[in-house]
C-alpha cells in the first residue's frame, strides 16, 4: 500500500481526533475517536467505513486555505482505492482499478463479441425465447465460471482485508448490523436524517442516498430474478421464457427499472459533485462502472421488450456481454466497494459489541 | 438591490446571520458585508461548538432542566459579578425560544458526545460544529433573498446627528458607499489586530496566538468608538487560555487546546516551576494559565509529563516531544537540562503517597514542602519516556465593545443612535465583563442578533 497516502490520512485523522466536532455525521468518527493513535490497519478500516458523504468536509473549519488543509473525504477515498488495489487477487489484477474505464470498455466489447460469435456459431436447432439464440447449457457454461471465479477472487481479497484491519471471528450479529446499516444507507443520512452533502456543496439532500438505494435494491431484485429463474429451471423443470406474472419477471422488471433510475441518478449526481473531495484518479472508472450497471439494466429491459422480434439476435449478446463484463470485473471495479463496505461495517459493529 | 438595501449587516458570523434572517423574514431587503473571503466566512462562529440554553424541561438535545437562576449563578461565578444583571437575565430567558428557532432555520444538534465535558444538560452542541451552523444560516438567509458580499471590508460608518448616514466599504480594490435605512454591526472584537492588543496589554501581546479568525481586527469598532459611540468592557483585557505553543498564529481553534497541565509540571524557559498545576480541574483553570503564561519570560511555558500520564487527556493536534531522559527532553525543548533536572528532582522528592490518585476528581494527592506546591494529582515524574509540550497564550476574544440597551441599540451619550444596532462579540462586553462561560457567546449572538434584526427591520419598514 502507498505509505504516503496512509500518512496523509493519519495526519488528518489526528487533527480530527483533537477536534471531534463531526462526531454524529457517520460511523467514521466514533471509530476514529476510539483510538489515540492510528496503525495502518486502522486507517484502512476508516477509509472503507467512509461513504464519502462529505458532511465533515463542508463543516470543517480547517479546510484549505487553512494551513491544516483538511480534506478527509479525499484522503480516505485515496486510501480506500489504494487498499482495493493492494488486496486484489490474483496480484497484478489490482492495476485494473487504475484503468477501470478502459477495462470496462474492453471487457464489454470482448464480452459482446464472444457471446455474439458463440450465438452465431452454436445457434441451437430448437428453443423458445432467447434460448432460440443460445442454448441454456451454453449460457451456464459461460456464466457459471464467470460468476463464481470473481466471487472466489473477491473472497480472497476480503480475507486479506479482514486480516489487515484486525478483524476477529466473524459474528452473525455483526453481519446483520452491517446489513441493516447498508439497507437504509445510514451513513448517508448525515446523522440528522437530512441526507448528505454531494451535488450542491454544503446543502444536505437525500438524492444520493435514494439513488444509491434504487441501485442497490434494483440490483438485488435483478439478482433474485435470475436466482428464481435458476430455481424454476432446475427445481421445477419450468424453463424460460417466463410470462409477465412469473417470479423472474415480477422481480426482474421492477429491479431493472430501479437499477436504471438509480444508476442514471448516480451518474448525474457525480457530474455535479466536486471531484476534489474524492479520489480523482478513480473518477473515470467509477463513472464507467455506473454506466456499465445502467447498460446491464437497460439492455435487460430492452431484451424483454423485444421478445419475439429479430432484435433479440443483437440485444441478447449485448445484454449478456454487459453482464459478463460486470461479473468479471467485480473484484477490480467499483463493484468491489459493496464487499469491502460490508466488511468494514461488520468490523465496526464488532468494535461496539466487543 | 445592493445600491439601496434597507439594512446593511456588517459581519458574517452567527449574530450577523441571525439578524439578517430575522430582518429578511420581516420583509426587509438585507445586505451582508462579510469582511472575510467565502472560505473563511463566519468569523469566530466557525470555531464554536455549542449554545448554552435555559430550559424548563427536556428541549431538543438537552436533558432535564436548566433554570434561569442556575444559569445566572453559573454566569456570575465566572464573571465575578462583572455582569449587567438585567441584560444577562434577558439573554438567559430568551435562550429557551432560540433553540427551536435555530432548528427551524437549519441548525442541527448532536445527540451526545464522547470525550468532552459533560454538558448534555446545559449546552446544545452543533452537528459539525460552528461552521455547520454558519453554512445552514447562509443557506437560509440566501433563500430569503439576503444578499451576501464577501471580501467586503467596512472601513467607515459616517455618524451624523445621531444616525448612521453612510456605510463605506472596500471590495476588490474598489471603494463603495451605501446609505441604508438601518445598520447592524456584528463584526466581532479586535483580537486579530495584534498592534491594538499590544497597545492595550503591553508588548508581551505580540507573542500571543489568536485562536480564532484573522479577520476580527476591530476596524468598525474603533471607527464607532472614535465617533463617540458608547463603549463597554475593559479595553485592556482579553480572554486568553493556555494552548499548544506550536499552534498557528491565527485560527488554530479547538484542536490546539492541551488538557495535560493537571498531570504535569509546568516550567518557564529557565526550567523553573511558577504555579500550582493541580489547583483545580482543567476546564476551570485553562483561562488562568493563559494569563500565567503571558507573565512568563517570552510568554512561553513548557509542560513535562511522564509515561504514566500520556493517556489521561484528550489527544492534541501535535504529537508531544518525546525523550528517554529528562535531560534529553530539555535539550529537545530548548530548556537548560541541569535546571530542569533539578526542578523535576525537587518535585519528585516532594511527592508523597499517590495511592489516592484520581485523574478526574480533586484527589488531594499533593506535594509537601514545595514552593509553589502542587495540590492535586502530584505524582512523581519518573517513568520514561518523558513527554513535553510548549504552552503559549491563545487569545479567544476581547472585552471592549459597543454598549447596547436591551433592544441592541447603540448610543452616543444618553441619546440612541436611531438606526444603529449591535450584536454578538462586538457588544458581548455589555454582559460579560470578565471570564467566560462555555457556549454563552453564541447565546448572546443569537439573542441579540435576532433582536437587532427585528429592530432594524421595524425601523426600515
Amino acid at each position: 500500500m502507498q505509505i504516503d497516502l496512509i500518512e496523509e490520512a493519519r495526519r488528518q485523522a489526528q487533527i480530527c481526533n483533537a477536534c471531534r466536532y463531526c462526531e454524529s455525521y457517520c460511523s467514521v468518527f466514533p471509530a476514529l475517536h476510539a483510538n489515540r493513535s492510528f496503525a495502518d490497519g486502522d486507517i484502512v478500516q476508516l477509509a472503507n467505513l467512509c461513504h464519502n458523504c462529505r458532511g465533515c468536509y463542508y463543516a470543517c473549519q480547517y479546510t484549505a486555505p487553512h494551513e491544516f488543509d483538511l480534506n478527509l473525504p479525499r484522503a480516505l477515498a485515496e486510501v480506500r482505492q489504494d487498499s482495493w488495489k493492494d488486496f486484489a487477487w490474483p496480484k497484478g489484477f489490482g492495476a485494473l482499478f487504475d484503468r477501470a474505464g478502459v477495462a470496462i470498455a474492453t471487457a464489454l466489447v470482448l464480452g459482446f463479441a464472444l457471446i455474439f460469435a458463440l450465438a452465431q456459431a452454436l445457434r441451437p436447432e430448437t428453443g423458445d425465447g432467447f434460448y432460440a439464440y443460445m442454448s441454456h447449457s451454453l449460457m451456464v457454461a459461460i456464466f457459471a465460471p464467470a460468476f463464481l471465479a470473481p466471487l472466489f477472487a473477491m473472497s480472497v481479497s476480503l480475507r486479506r482485508y479482514w486480516h489487515s484491519v484486525g478483524g476477529g471471528r466473524v459474528k452473525l450479529a455483526d453481519i446483520w448490523a452491517a446489513c441493516r446499516s447498508a439497507g437504509r444507507m445510514k451513513n448517508l443520512e448525515g446523522g440528522h436524517g437530512d441526507g448528505c452533502n454531494f451535488e450542491d456543496e454544503d446543502r444536505f439532500s437525500q438524492a444520493r442516498r435514494h439513488f444509491h438505494q434504487a441501485t442497490l435494491y434494483g440490483f438485488l431484485l435483478c439478482f433474485a430474478s435470475t436466482t428464481s429463474g435458476t430455481v424454476l429451471h432446475y427445481g421445477f423443470g419450468l424453463e424460460a421464457p417466463y410470462g409477465f406474472l412469473s417470479l423472474p419477471k415480477l422481480l426482474g422488471v421492477p429491479g431493472g427499472l430501479l437499477l436504471c433510475v438509480g444508476t442514471a441518478g448516480l451518474a448525474w449526481l457525480k457530474t455535479k459533485a466536486d471531484p476534489e473531495l474524492g479520489a480523482k484518479s478513480a473518477w473515470g472508472g467509477e463513472m464507467a462502472f455506473i454506466l456499465l450497471l445502467f447498460a446491464v439494466s437497460a439492455t435487460g429491459l430492452l431484451l424483454y421488450a423485444a421478445t419475439g422480434t429479430a432484435a433479440v439476435a443483437v440485444l441478447l449478446p449485448l445484454h449478456l456481454g454487459t453482464v459478463l463484463a460486470f461479473f468479471l470485473l467485480t473484484p477490480y471495479s467499483k463493484m468491489a466497494h459493496g464487499f469491502y463496505r460490508m466488511a468494514a461495517l461488520t468490523r465496526d459493529s464488532a468494535r461496539h459489541t466487543a | 438591490m445592493s445600491d439601496n438595501p434597507d439594512i446593511v449587516v456588517i459581519g458574517g458570523g452567527n449574530a450577523a446571520l441571525c439578524a439578517a434572517i430575522t430582518a429578511a423574514e420581516r420583509g426587509a431587503r438585507v445586505l451582508i458585508l462579510e469582511g472575510a473571503p467565502k472560505a473563511y466566512r463566519g468569523g469566530n462562529s466557525r470555531h464554536t461548538r455549542n449554545f448554552r440554553c435555559m430550559h424548563q424541561g427536556p428541549l431538543g438535545p438537552l436533558v432535564e432542566s436548566y433554570s434561569e437562576d442556575e444559569y445566572f449563578e453559573d454566569l456570575i461565578k465566572v464573571t465575578g459579578g462583572k455582569t449587567d444583571e438585567g441584560l444577562a437575565r434577558m439573554v438567559i430567558r430568551s435562550s429557551e425560544e432560540c433553540l427551536p428557532w435555530m432548528e427551524a432555520h437549519g441548525v442541527r444538534f448532536q445527540p451526545s458526545l464522547s470525550g468532552t465535558l459533560s454538558l448534555a444538560r446545559t449546552n446544545a452542541f452543533f452537528l459539525g460544529g460552528g461552521k455547520g451552523l454558519v453554512n445552514a444560516y447562509y443557506r437560509t438567509a440566501e433563500a430569503l433573498g439576503v444578499e451576501v458580499k464577501y471580501d467586503a471590508q467596512v472601513t467607515h460608518l459616517e455618524v451624523d446627528d445621531g444616525q448612521v448616514v453612510r456605510v463605506e466599504y472596500h471590495q476588490n480594490d474598489l471603494d463603495f458607499a451605501l446609505s441604508p435605512k438601518s445598520v447592524v454591526v456584528a463584526s466581532g472584537g479586535f483580537q486579530a489586530d495584534t498592534d491594538w492588543l499590544a497597545r492595550a496589554w503591553g508588548p508581551a501581546a505580540k507573542n500571543f496566538l489568536i485562536r480564532g479568525t484573522p479577520y476580527n481586527r476591530g476596524v468598525v469598532l474603533a471607527d464607532l468608538l472614535d465617533q463617540g459611540v458608547e463603549q463597554v468592557g475593559d479595553p485592556t483585557q482579553c480572554h486568553a487560555v493556555a494552548i499548544d505553543g506550536r499552534a498557528p498564529k491565527f485560527d488554530g481553534g479547538i484542536v490546539t487546546r492541551l488538557d495535560c497541565v493537571p498531570f504535569s509540571i509546568v516550567v518557564n524557559k529557565h526550567g523553573e516551576r511558577f504555579y500550582d498545576e493541580g489547583e483545580d480541574v482543567w476546564p476551570k483553570r485553562y483561562a488562568i494559565w493563559g494569563r500565567l503564561i503571558a507573565n512568563q519570560p517570552d510568554q512561553i511555558g513548557y509542560v513535562v509529563i511522564d509515561a504514566k500520564s500520556i493517556e489521561l487527556f484528550m489527544p492534541s493536534v501535535f504529537p508531544p516531544i518525546e525523550a528517554p531522559t529528562i535531560e534529553a527532553l530539555a535539550e529537545k525543548m530548548g530548556l537548560p537540562p541541569a535546571a530542569l533536572r533539578q526542578t523535576v528532582d525537587g518535585f519528585n522528592a516532594a511527592c508523597g503517597d499517590t495511592s489516592a490518585f484520581h485523574p478526574t476528581e480533586l484527589d488531594g494527592v499533593a506535594t509537601k514542602g514545595l514552593n509553589p506546591p502542587k495540590t492535586n494529582w502530584a505524582r512523581p515524574i519518573t517513568d520514561p519516556p518523558f513527554y513535553g509540550y510548549s504552552l503559549k497564550t491563545g487569545v479567544t476574544f476581547t472585552y471592549l465593545g459597543l454598549k447596547v440597551d436591551e433592544r441592541a441599540q447603540c448610543s452616543i451619550g444618553n441619546r440612541p443612535v436611531t438606526n444603529l444596532w449591535a450584536a454578538g462579540e462586538t457588544m458581548a462586553g455589555s454582559i460579560l465583563g470578565q471570564g467566560y462561560l462555555a457556549g454563552f457567546g453564541m447565546t448572546i449572538g443569537t439573542v441579540f442578533g435576532r433582536i437587532a434584526g427585528q429592530e432594524a427591520a421595524a425601523h426600515a419598514n
